[in-house]
């Protein structure tokens, strides 16, 4: 049993740490809030460069063939700079959606794609009735010669605006099917929805997009049963995006507790303040471990799913812990806008609610215990 | 609007806590947890002397005539002292289903001598379900000529083994609705085929068990009418879930006062431990919750003595004061330390009734799904 | 980084269940006594259990060989905690004390004399220590003990008291910490010494725990005469060794494995017992309340793994004990809630009450539970610690 990173892990992560405080202050973080693409593409591009677009591809898809648990060292990083843009849609969402459900040829034209940053893919599923309960999807996709036609509203769909491919659930004669969709196609209509955390989400409009039948994703009518795992898969990579951003916030709440005076003395020297501090670490350390846990099962091909949803389920109520914790211990100057808590407490909203919040997981180990 | 407690009200709580902390110490309260009956009949007769028992009965029944809340002021010193014994049963769940459901004469026959501290009594209604609601009532209650033959087990009947009387909840019609077709019968404790067994339980309150073998009750023991009588279990309920919020809220004052009082004396790191701001914080909380818990269960006391619908407010205090008495004993032990772990130490005394009071009546989640209704969900 | 345990390991696993299954004998689970409720008949199961265990190498399983220990890795020792948790082996804090808290200790700073007396002993389960650390007046400040042990010719006196001592009414020896120079501050004038508690002089008074039971006492040295060779380590260095004991008693690895147990138990009650029409296990809340348990469990236990990956490495753990310490108190305190949430009025019952479910397990753990969160360090005291030590914030 070995708890700390390998050395390759190591560099990783302190390259990393230096390339997006370098290349993303939050001072570029808070600018992009209010950018029309929402993220500067020369970045972009760099982190193409890097590997780090396809991290987790394999090699022969144009990828850096990293595992999934280098993955989540390089997103605790990118959790901690608070990064905007496609990454998370793009490489992990999209890019193991196609890896796990893409036929060959898919997978050798759209990952090395995704890889180089030349292609952007995201995902169109949730829908204003069915978050959670895929009974309640309304999209549905019907049959017109070699082609689909989808007709349907999704909301939520990470920056759709920029992405070449929309990936989206739709029903079809035999159940919910994947499509991957040419964002070219006529009948698409893009609304942007204010969001805390200006993560760029859309709303999509499908009105009759027509999607050649090759562009089916795994098999027809079981869209939703295939997707199940690539989603718990990304509620882990979001887990180590919120435990990157909770240290953040650790260290700038003690930085600031031990400068802070108050009277007479630092605010960090009185004894409720370093209590919070020592929850806080707390809760991160125990969110890294679950979630390195389940990191390391999906890397290690064993079963995960149980692991997923613990750490989701956990992750989600400590980052909101230690958030709340930051703007209590910093006070009042961290609900100013320019401060950097509110893009960690947002954030820290955001991802408890994405790919299933703590009650949703906490339902799906329930069920793990046969109850 | 007034928050305050009447001049009365004032003089009451004060004298019963002095009364309390003089008949009843703490030495006294370990004695009647250990002992099978669990009160001191030369106890409950000094209470009978002070008018407790007839606190809130009409003058004309030989009572004081008072209002719920003032029950209630005496009830929260009641669990502010810890008071082992069967008031809450007699007058709680005894005297006053008896005076809102009973006839003329079952209220002539029963009050005085409740009143003066001669009758002992407590509502049989839990089963198997160790619930609160009307499902929980399968006991059997079959009319055989001018009686009623009564077949069932009974659980978790506090102070049933010292009881004259159980005001028994049954069956006696089959229905759609649970709350449908139950009677209550106001069965002598000492009728052949009443059997007590005492539970052993974390506080030491003499919960029973109670099996009822064909025990015969004559019709004139009917209280209120043939099955209608869940009315009267579900307005009882809510008058002790109240109760047992006030006693929980005394309690949990005591808790508080208990570890103020500690972490001022206590030293370690040549400071008492009260000037630790951890402490003080814990200290806080605990203050917080006990404020709170009571506002919330004298509104609700407030709310039936007007005779207004109260049943959302009776649920939100119960939901509420159970846990938070719960948080604040834990906090209690907490800033004890070691000590707090001893028998000899007063603390678990509370501790034990915080787990006990949330729970019986109804846990939280029980009272917040009323709440849950009660506001449309 | 690797969660996982090598074939040899679960390997392993399997033997120490197999060996479990047929060993602890029936008359234990029949005793039904849990921490803090030992009597006389349940302390001499257990010791003969010990015996057992030490004569495979598995009561102090981390000692070196020539001392009768197995030198198991800190994975496998961490193995062996757990099945004998999950049993509910009739291994408890006496066994706590003597392997992983003392020994140690006298592994790290003893003479080879004194490790040549009492690890062999410890490891065949023939001596038992009690620890003599809080007194009246020295709880969480323990620095600021009292007890004296003064040094005389042919070795020291000892006068004093000593309080919460666990089974110092049936130990053999006592871990004793003593102040052997007052002139100094309190950290530097601190003495370790290991006392015979057959040594003339030494009274043990039964305090009787909220559980109604004798665990712990007081304990008074009135010029309790102890040689020179009683000292372990150097004099006036004990803090170190007390300190790195604490250590010890923070890397517990079985509080997961025990509410393991306690968890699959309530979950069965929950599958089979139906309220209002339907299993408890289909009540939406009470789901929750147990994938939280589940969840809390598993963070308890993965707090505990890497405290095993650090000694593994050689390494010290300190902050990290603390933060294991606060996971464990969370658990038992959740589990408590949990327990009764479940249960529900047939939780308050007592083992031998009358329809008492689980064993009384719920009473119990609810009783128990007042005491994690205080022994081996409050945790205001393991959060000062997190605090000022691992995070490094300023001292008023």
């Amino acid at each position: 049993m070995d708890y700390s990173l390998s050395e390759q892990q190591e560099m990783l992560k302190k390259s990393a740490r230096d390339f997006l405080s370098s290349e993303s202050p939050k001072s570029l973080v808070r600018q992009m809030a209010t950018d029309e693409k929402g993220f500067p593409p020369q970045l972009y591009r760099k982190m193409a460069d890097l590997g780090w677009l396809g991290l987790n591809f394999p090699e022969k898809y144009g990828g850096t063939g990293a595992s999934f648990l280098d993955l989540a060292v390089l997103l605790e990083e990118i959790g901690r700079a608070c990064l905007p843009g496609p990454f998370f849609t793009s490489t992990v969402l999209a890019g193991m959606t196609i890896l796990k459900l893409g036929s060959d040829s898919q997978r050798h034209e759209l990952l090395p794609q995704i890889a180089s940053g030349q292609t952007v893919i995201t995902l169109a599923t949730t829908e204003p009735e069915s978050g959670y309960n895929p009974d309640k999807l309304k999209t549905k996709a019907s049959t017109e010669g070699t082609n689909y036609l989808i007709t349907g509203t999704k909301i939520m769909a990470p920056y759709a605006h920029v992405a070449n491919f929309l990936i989206c659930t739709a029903k079809t004669t035999t159940g919910i099917t994947l499509f991957l969709v040419d964002s070219n196609t006529p009948g698409i209509k893009l609304t942007p929805l204010k969001t805390i955390a200006s993560d760029k989400q859309f709303e999509v409009v499908f009105n009759k997009v027509k999607v050649p039948k090759k562009n089916i994703l795994g098999k027809e009518g079981k869209g939703q049963a295939q997707l199940q795992q690539v989603l718990l898969k990304a509620a882990v990579a979001k887990c180590a995006e919120m435990v990157g951003g909770a240290q953040q916030v650790l260290e700038m709440t003690v930085d600031y507790v031990k400068e802070r005076k108050q009277f007479g003395v630092p605010v960090g020297s009185f004894q409720a303040v370093q209590h919070h501090c020592a929850n806080m670490l707390t809760d991160i350390d125990t969110s890294r471990f679950l979630t390195y846990q389940a990191a390391w099962k999906i890397s290690e091909g064993l079963p995960f799913a149980k692991d997923a949803s613990m750490a989701k389920a956990w992750v989600s109520d400590a980052y909101k812990r230690v958030t709340k914790l930051g703007h209590q211990c910093i006070g009042g100057v961290s609900l100013i806008e320019d401060h950097d808590m509110p893009l960690f407490s947002k954030r820290a909203k955001a991802a408890e609610l994405t790919l299933g919040d703590s009650d949703y997981h906490r339902e799906l180990v329930a069920q793990g215990l046969s109850l | 609007m007034d928050l305050d407690l009447t001049e009365e009200q004032v003089m009451l709580k004060k004298s019963a806590r002095d009364f309390l902390a003089k008949e009843c110490p703490k030495k006294l309260v370990r004695e009647l947890d250990g002992s099978d009956d669990g009160y001191s009949p030369a106890l409950w007769r000094r209470m009978a002397e002070l008018g407790w028992m007839g606190l809130v009965l009409p003058e004309k029944y030989g009572g004081g005539g008072s209002s719920f809340v003032d029950l209630i002021v005496l009830m929260e010193e009641m669990g502010y002292n810890i008071l082992p014994g069967p008031f809450f049963s007699t007058v709680v769940l005894g005297a006053l289903p008896i005076l809102a459901a009973g006839s003329e004469e079952q209220k002539n026959e029963f009050l005085p001598k409740i009143a003066r501290g001669d009758l002992i009594l407590t509502l049989a209604l839990t089963e198997r379900s160790a619930t609160y609601d009307a499902e929980a009532v399968t006991t059997r209650a079959v009319a055989d000529k001018g009686a009623y033959i009564i077949n069932g087990t009974k659980l978790f009947v506090p102070d049933a083994n010292v009881a004259d009387y159980l005001l028994c909840a049954t069956r006696t019609k089959a229905s759609a609705k649970a709350e449908d077709g139950i009677t209550v019968f106001l069965v002598d404790a000492k009728s052949p085929g009443v059997k007590y067994t005492l539970l052993k339980t974390l506080a030491r309150d003499k919960q029973c068990e109670v099996a009822l073998s064909n025990v015969k009750v004559p019709k004139t023991s009917m209280l209120g009418e043939l099955n209608k009588g869940w009315r009267i279990v579900s307005d009882t309920l809510e008058r002790a879930a109240v109760a047992k919020c006030a006693e929980m809220v005394g309690g949990a004052q005591a808790a508080l006062d208990i570890a103020v009082n500690y972490a001022k004396e206590r030293v370690q790191f040549g400071r008492a431990i009260g000037s630790f701001q951890a402490i003080q914080h814990h200290c806080a909380s605990m203050a917080t919750d006990v404020e709170c818990s009571r506002f919330i269960t004298y509104y609700a006391a407030w709310k039936l003595s007007r005779g207004l619908p109260a049943t959302m407010e009776v649920s939100v205090a119960k939901a509420w004061t159970g846990e938070a008495y719960g948080r604040v004993t834990v906090l209690g032990q907490q800033i004890h330390g070691g000590i707090g772990f001893t028998m000899d130490h007063d603390m678990h005394l509370y501790y034990r009734r915080a787990k006990t009071g949330e729970l019986l009546f109804g846990d939280g989640d029980f009272h917040r799904e009323i709440v849950a209704q009660q506001v449309g969900l | 980084m690797d969660f996982s345990f090598t074939e040899e390991e679960e390997a392993f696993r399997q033997e120490v269940r197999q060996w479990l299954t047929k060993e602890i004998p029936q008359r234990w689970y029949e005793l039904n006594t849990g921490y803090w409720e030992e009597t006389d008949e349940s302390w001499a199961v257990s010791r003969d259990f010990h015996r057992k265990l030490g004569e495979r190498g598995w009561l102090a399983p981390a000692f070196p060989r020539k001392y009768g220990g197995a030198e198991m890795s800190t994975t496998k020792r961490f193995i062996l905690s757990q099945e004998l948790a999950h049993h509910r082996a009739p291994v408890g804090v006496e066994v706590e004390e003597a392997v992983n808290w003392v020994g140690p200790a006298i592994l790290m700073f003893g003479s080879g004399e004194q490790k040549q007396k009492y690890i062999p002993a410890i490891a065949r389960g023939d001596i038992v220590f009690c620890i003599g650390y809080s007194e009246p007046n020295a709880g969480s400040d323990l620095a600021s003990l009292q007890t004296r042990a003064t040094e005389v010719s042919d070795g020291y006196i000892i006068n004093g008291q000593k309080i919460w001592t666990t089974i110092a009414h049936y130990a053999d020896y006592c871990w004793l910490a003593t102040r052997t120079d007052p002139t100094v501050s309190k950290h530097r004038g601190i003495s370790m010494l290991v006392v015979d508690m057959r040594t003339p002089g030494i009274t043990v008074r039964p305090l009787i725990n909220i559980l109604g039971h004798h665990s712990f006492n007081e304990v008074f040295f009135d010029d309790v005469h102890v040689p020179k060779d009683s000292l372990i380590g150097q004099k006036n260095q004990g803090w170190y060794q007390l300190a790195a004991a604490l250590d010890f008693e923070r890397s517990s690895f079985i509080v997961d494995a025990f509410a393991d147990r306690t968890i699959e138990e309530l979950v069965q009650y929950a599958k089979e017992t139906e309220c209002r029409g339907k299993p408890l296990a289909k009540d939406p809340l009470i789901r929750q309340e147990l994938a939280q348990a589940v969840i809390e469990n598993q963070i308890c236990r993965m707090m505990s793994c890497r405290l095993v990956s650090i000694y593994a490495k050689g390494k010290h753990p300190n902050v990290e004990a603390s933060m294991s310490f606060l996971t464990i108190t969370n658990l038992t305190k959740r589990m408590m809630n949990v327990g009764m949430r479940i249960t529900g009025l047939y939780g308050l019952l007592e083992k031998d009450s009358c329809w008492a479910v689980l064993n009384g397990e719920i009473s119990r753990l609810y009783l128990t539970a007042a005491s994690v969160g205080v022994g081996g360090g409050t945790t205001e005291i393991q959060r000062n610690i997190i605090a000022l030590r691992g995070l490094g914030l300023p001292l008023k």
